[in-house]
């Protein structure tokens, strides 16, 4: 019995063989190739990447198998091996409004400039199980008569309300610039500063927006979802419009110590949301709207949209709003967004503790034994079977 | 085994982070007990499992330091042999049981019953390095607390106890002044071992690797356990002994032994236990 709550080398070994097992399934079954799990599962994909903020599909891929599909052991299997890479320097500010747009949508205006672009999305899908994809190595249907590209995916339904001609680009202003050109958003001013790391230095409060920005594009999505939907229930309610959401490639460029200009590197695929937020103002300043922000790696809408209520919510300081709900506190948020160090320490509860416990124990019986002393000495001589079992444990501890 | 067979550095960790977090453990020796914030990174193994405690040791370890790792006191549990397999597989030391022969032991839950000397260094895996956290859950008023030396509101929390169960009701992780100045968590080491880190010979480092904190006891330094004149602090005491090497002095582990009540003590450090067993063979 004593020896079943210790376990050796050999029962950890055996246990991660177990594991490998579990994963791995029927063996009749083909393995999953990372090549399949990257091209058709790019949400999996997109998230572990996000919230292990690396950008590389392959090992994003290779960690959703080496999971069994456990997202979070996924995300936490990349963080870990990212923090043992170099960091070689700060990218030069992603350019998002020069992004090959795949899908672009704002709920504040019916036609903007670009116009809307649906792209891929599973908005509007009717949520019926397609038993066409049941029948495996069958195509799926493409809904609608309209323009459906050939699509490069095949459980995903493109469809596009753009009709715009291939080989003229179309440009996507941003919607929020838009609105600041007419002095109705608040513009977000560039403070200059070096970029802190998060994952480099510690956070330290009053944190900036920076850093709360870092930790919302690391933090866990359902957290976020729930946070941000609590601000639409009233707690901390900030008036959102989907301002903005624009999903596709952009160029990421590099400014090496060596050259004194920027060079591409590489194009990554990213989902920003902008959100257009409840209106400040006083007698010197004219009223405007202000903004949440999200982004995040791949194709990763509920994410953004989180992140950007969260934001929002998190500058409630910087607009003198009172802080009254859970999504504007800056601690509670940032302290218990990341899903790493949450499952790390809520799991922590299945090592052993009894050593804990047994001095607990040890307590809990001598404020027992004392209560009971004291219990005696009130009623002199008691019969009750509480009294004689709390008397007969003590005789037995 | 030589060094390392795996494509890291030396002891998991890169010369860059092991240097940061040396400073931060010169600050933290500087200044016993404070909280010195440091870039914790992301270890492979998960937060609140020790990678506060493997980040120090990672830090100070060096090729002829021989390491031991326990577990709530005991050198054989899954944690501690997981962790102790993490070393001897990317820094390649050499490991061992016996308190007296470790130079860098680290622990969760436990201080060896055997005495430390001077040449050993103690690492502390820390779940909540913050001993006002469940009072002041707010950092930023924490620290402030710590700032200012307002403590109050740990005192009273302790007097609560006394008048509601007529005892101080922490049994572990309880809080400790150290130097006369700050207030510490010792990590949830049980109050039995609290006296242990009086005037320890030994160096103690304590790491959080979730919270980003690390902290430190350095040796021969003052620390006492709050308490009150007339409620002083008080240690566990047990009306059994060990079954297996008969000590009334050590931490005793409670394992039950049927579904009837039956149970058994057992020393929680298991190498105390095999070391007295061992020289009372020797003696017979």
């Amino acid at each position: 019995m004593y020896v079943a709550v210790k376990g050796g080398e050999a029962a950890i070994e055996n246990a991660h063989r177990l594991l490998d097992q579990k994963r791995r399934g029927d063996t009749q079954v083909p393995p999953l190739s990372l090549r399949q799990i990257a091209e058709q599962m790019p949400l999996a994909v997109a998230r572990v990447m996000s919230e292990g903020s690396l950008y590389d599909r392959e090992l994003a891929a290779l960690a959703i198998k080496q999971s069994a599909g456990d997202l979070l052991e996924a995300i936490f299997l990349l963080r870990a091996y990212r923090t043992t890479l170099s960091r070689y320097c700060v990218s030069v500010p992603l350019q998002t409004e020069q992004m090959q747009v795949e899908r672009r949508i704002s709920a504040t205006y019916k036609d903007l400039p670009g116009g809307q672009l649906l792209g891929p999305t599973f908005d509007y899908t009717h949520r019926l199980l397609d038993f066409t994809l049941q029948a495996e190595g069958e195509e799926p249907l493409t809904s609608g008569g309209e323009s459906a590209q050939p699509a490069p995916d095949e459980q995903v339904t493109i469809t596009t309300s753009d009709p715009a001609a291939a080989d003229d680009v179309p440009h996507f202003p941003r919607v929020l610039d838009i609105l600041a050109q007419e002095g109705l958003m608040r513009r977000e001013r560039d403070s200059a500063a070096a970029v802190p790391d998060i994952t480099r230095e510690p956070l330290d409060f009053p944190s900036n927006r920076m850093q709360r920005l870092q930790a919302l594009a690391r933090g866990d999505e359902g957290f976020l979802l729930a946070l941000g939907y609590s601000t639409q229930r009233g707690y901390g309610r900030n008036h959102p419009f989907a301002g903005e959401i624009r999903i596709g490639f952009t160029e990421v460029w590099l400014e090496p110590e060596e050259l004194d200009f920027a060079v591409p590197v590489g194009d990554i695929e990213v989902t920003e949301c902008e959100m257009v937020n409840q209106f400040v103002g006083s007698k010197e300043e004219p009223a405007q709207f202000t903004r949440g922000y999200g982004l995040a790696f791949g194709y990763n809408e509920r994410k953004v949209m989180g992140m950007a209520l969260v934001d929002r919510a998190l500058c409630a300081n910087d607009y003198d709003e009172e802080i009254t709900s859970p999504a504007q506190r800056e601690e509670f948020v940032l302290m218990h967004c990341d899903n790493v160090e949450a499952a790390g320490f809520v799991s922590h509860l299945k090592l052993p503790h009894y050593v804990d416990f047994q001095a607990e124990l040890e307590l809990i019986r001598k404020m027992r034994k004392r209560d009971d002393q004291t219990r005696r000495g009130d009623e002199n001589q008691s019969d009750s079977p509480a009294v004689m079992a709390a008397q007969q444990e003590e005789k037995r501890a | 085994m030589n060094a390392s067979a795996e494509p890291y550095n030396f002891a998991y960790l890169d010369e860059q982070t092991k240097r940061m977090i040396r400073r931060a453990l010169l600050k933290a020796v500087a200044i016993p007990g404070y909280q010195v914030p440091f870039g914790g990174r992301e270890m492979p193994l998960p937060y609140g499992w020790g990678t506060g405690g493997m980040q120090l040791t990672a830090a100070i370890l060096g090729r002829d330091d021989v390491l031991k790792v326990i577990d709530q006191g005991a050198d054989d549990t899954t944690n501690a042999v997981s962790i102790r397999r993490f070393f001897s597989r990317t820094a390649g030391v050499r490991t061992t049981v016996d308190t007296t022969e470790a130079t860098v032991i680290q622990t969760r839950h436990r201080i060896p019953e055997t005495a430390l000397a001077n040449d050993q260094i103690m690492v502390f895996q820390v779940p909540i390095p913050e001993p006002l956290r469940f009072i002041e859950p707010s950092e930023t008023e924490t620290k402030t607390m710590h700032a200012l030396n307002d403590y109050g509101v740990m005192h009273v929390k302790l007097y609560e106890d006394i008048a509601r169960y007529g005892h101080i009701a922490t049994a572990y992780a309880y809080p400790v002044l150290v130097d006369g100045r700050y207030v510490m968590d010792p990590s949830p080491i049980p109050k039995f071992d609290n006296p242990k880190l009086h005037r320890s010979a030994a160096l103690m480092l304590f790491g959080a690797g979730r919270e980003k904190r690390l902290y430190a006891v350095p040796p021969y330094t003052e620390v006492a356990s709050l308490d009150f004149e007339d409620h002083p602090f008080e240690i566990q005491k047990w009306d059994h002994s060990c079954a297996i090497c008969g000590s009334t002095e050590s931490f005793l582990d409670e394992i039950i032994t049927d579904d009837k009540g039956s149970r058994e003590f057992v020393c929680s450090d298991t190498d105390y236990c095999a070391q007295r067993v061992a020289q009372a063979e020797v003696e017979k």
